[in-house]
């Protein structure tokens, strides 16, 4: 009994608390870059490298337009819209023409497009990381810690985001083609869908949820033109995790692994506890290689 | 039949095509009409050419060679998408529904477009489920859960979502049990009393005759026979020579 006692004892339910709520806060951050990614995926099979950098520019859109007015929420907006219509570019110009060849020519060229947008972003704003300032600055405190209300209110947002995003891809008429296109390609395209355009306007999507995360994750970290990096790795393993092109997989699997990651940061360096995200990776590729929440393929 | 108006045209011509996929040379001069309001049968054996004379025609494959034309107009090369949306709808062999997407979703990609108005997709959904009722039963379940039979009208109800003026039909009866077959010879008949033009690729021999006024027989990726349907019994010799097993 004793010994129970004091195992119980030795459990820092603090800490665990307020990892809780870090995962949870990182986690739907991911899931609102992971959901563009595997829409992305799930419709024209094309694994987007570039996606990262659409983030990044987000930020780094959000900086110029509070820059230029002071206000978050309209930066918000007008970073969401500018990426997703720069997105719609891009597709049409690099991946429209590669639409039914090799996977690998759109791999090369996503993976070209983010190289040139990290330089373009590097020559145009420097190597040194600028600052959003929180839109508010309010704290409540858990045990020991001030706990930013904005780190709740980013989670909040993501969430929100992607419910919308969940509305609308369930009810709307383009939510239906976008499903439509994705489960079958051809007949969507014999039942009258504009399926070139239903490609764009998803990518123009992603790439707007993609800037939106952006611009509300930077004034946790700053704003530099390699901030995309960390955050497609980790994206690219929730999607693998979630069940490529499986959207509520993909959200589950971003929650997961960020709780995980959090947890595992108690008790071990923040570089280190990234370690857990990879021994998921390769357990759910060696025993469910079709991802942890799709059921099983027949 | 000959409408009102003395266009006499061909709905649908399809001159001279070549298609190939990739090296192999499918289609070798394909020629074949079918008439406003017509049913055409395309009768042959498997595997030569039928299903992909109707993904030529549909767009989905474009032919090295010769010419589709639509109302008068060349449509070759035009993306499926326009042709949908200009009349010609597409029932493919293994019907395709949707599977993740509900019965309603489904009928949805059909009228859910531009110049519908609400009450004509009332009467487009009311006109399906009175020929379909077991398709407004199950209007809320995944596509993917309807037997094969009920896919198969689904996948009808589908194309005449679009008010298509002619219905390319890819072996609706394959694998269905007699009494399914007979609701699809019913609605090949509806259809055909309405004015919509079917193009009816079949293995069911007798069906095809009965259900259409003029036959093509292939072989080889050609067609080898034409001639209305009334000329020709189940037995006849040339049905053995192109079709018997």
């Amino acid at each position: 009994m004793e010994l129970v006692a004091e195992f119980l004892h030795a459990i820092p339910y603090d800490q665990i608390l307020i990892q809780t709520l870090n995962g949870i806060v990182a986690g739907m951050i991911l899931a609102l870059v992971a959901s563009g990614l595997t829409l992305i995926f799930g419709i024209m099979d094309v694994v987007n490298f570039a996606h990262g950098e659409l983030f990044m520019l987000g930020a780094y859109v959000g900086v110029i337009i509070i820059a230029a007015t002071g206000n978050f929420w309209l930066a918000l907006i007008v970073a969401t819209l500018i990426v997703a219509v720069l997105g719609a570019a891009l597709q049409i110009t690099t991946l429209r023409p590669l639409l039914g060849r090799d996977p690998l020519t759109t791999i090369l060229a996503t993976f070209g497009l983010s190289l040139v947008l990290q330089n373009y972003a590097l020559w145009q704003f420097g190597p040194v990381a600028r600052k959003i300032q929180e839109p508010f600055t309010g704290s409540f405190s858990i045990f020991y810690l001030q706990y930013p209300w904005y780190r709740v209110l980013i989670a909040a947002l993501s969430a929100a985001i992607i419910g919308g995003f969940w509305l609308f891809l369930k009810h709307g008429t383009y939510g239906i083609w976008i499903r439509a296109t994705t489960q079958d390609r051809v007949m969507a395209q014999a039942m009258g869908i504009p399926v070139p355009w239903v490609h764009t306007a998803a990518f123009a999507i992603g790439a707007g949820m993609a800037a939106a995360s952006g611009v509300l994750f930077a004034p946790l970290v700053g704003v530099t033109h390699a901030m995309g990096l960390d955050w497609v790795l980790k994206a690219f393993i929730v999607v693998v995790v979630g069940g490529m092109g499986n959207l509520g997989g993909s959200i589950a699997a971003s929650i997961f692994i960020s709780l995980l990651e959090s947890y595992a940061s108690i008790w071990l360096d923040p570089a280190q506890a990234v370690i857990v995200s990879f021994v998921v990776l390769i357990l759910t590729l060696l025993f469910r290689p079709t991802g942890l929440f799709v059921p099983t393929p027949k | 039949m000959k409408p009102a108006d003395g266009n006499t045209a061909p709905l649908v011509h399809v001159e001279d095509i070549d298609t190939y996929y990739g090296k192999s040379h499918i289609l070798h001069g394909v020629s074949l009409e079918v008439g406003r309001g017509e049913v055409v049968g395309l009768l042959g054996r498997n595997g030569v050419g039928k299903s992909t004379t109707l993904k030529t025609i549909m767009g989905l494959v474009s032919p090295r060679r010769g010419k589709v034309i639509y109302e008068g107009r060349v449509v070759t090369g035009l993306p499926a998408h326009r042709l949908a949306r200009i009349g010609i709808a597409y029932v493919p062999e293994d019907r395709r529904i949707f599977r993740l997407l509900t019965v309603m979703e489904n009928l949805r990609t059909g009228f859910d477009r531009r110049g519908v108005s609400e009450a004509r997709r009332q009467e487009l959904l009311a006109k399906v489920f009175g020929y379909f009722p077991v398709l407004a039963e199950r209007r809320n379940q995944a596509g993917g859960t309807l037997s094969g039979g009920e896919q198969q009208m689904l996948a009808i109800a589908r194309a005449m979502m679009l008010e298509p003026k002619i219905i390319l039909l890819d072996e609706p009866t394959e694998g269905l049990m007699p009494r399914m077959i007979s609701q699809i010879r019913e609605i090949i008949e509806v259809l055909h009393r309405e004015g919509v033009a079917i193009l009816l690729v079949e293995q069911n021999v007798p069906l095809t005759l009965a259900a259409s006024q003029r036959v093509y027989i292939m072989e080889k990726g050609t067609v080898r026979h034409h001639c209305p349907s009334s000329e020709l019994k189940v037995n006849d010799a040339v049905i053995h020579q192109y079709l018997g097993v």
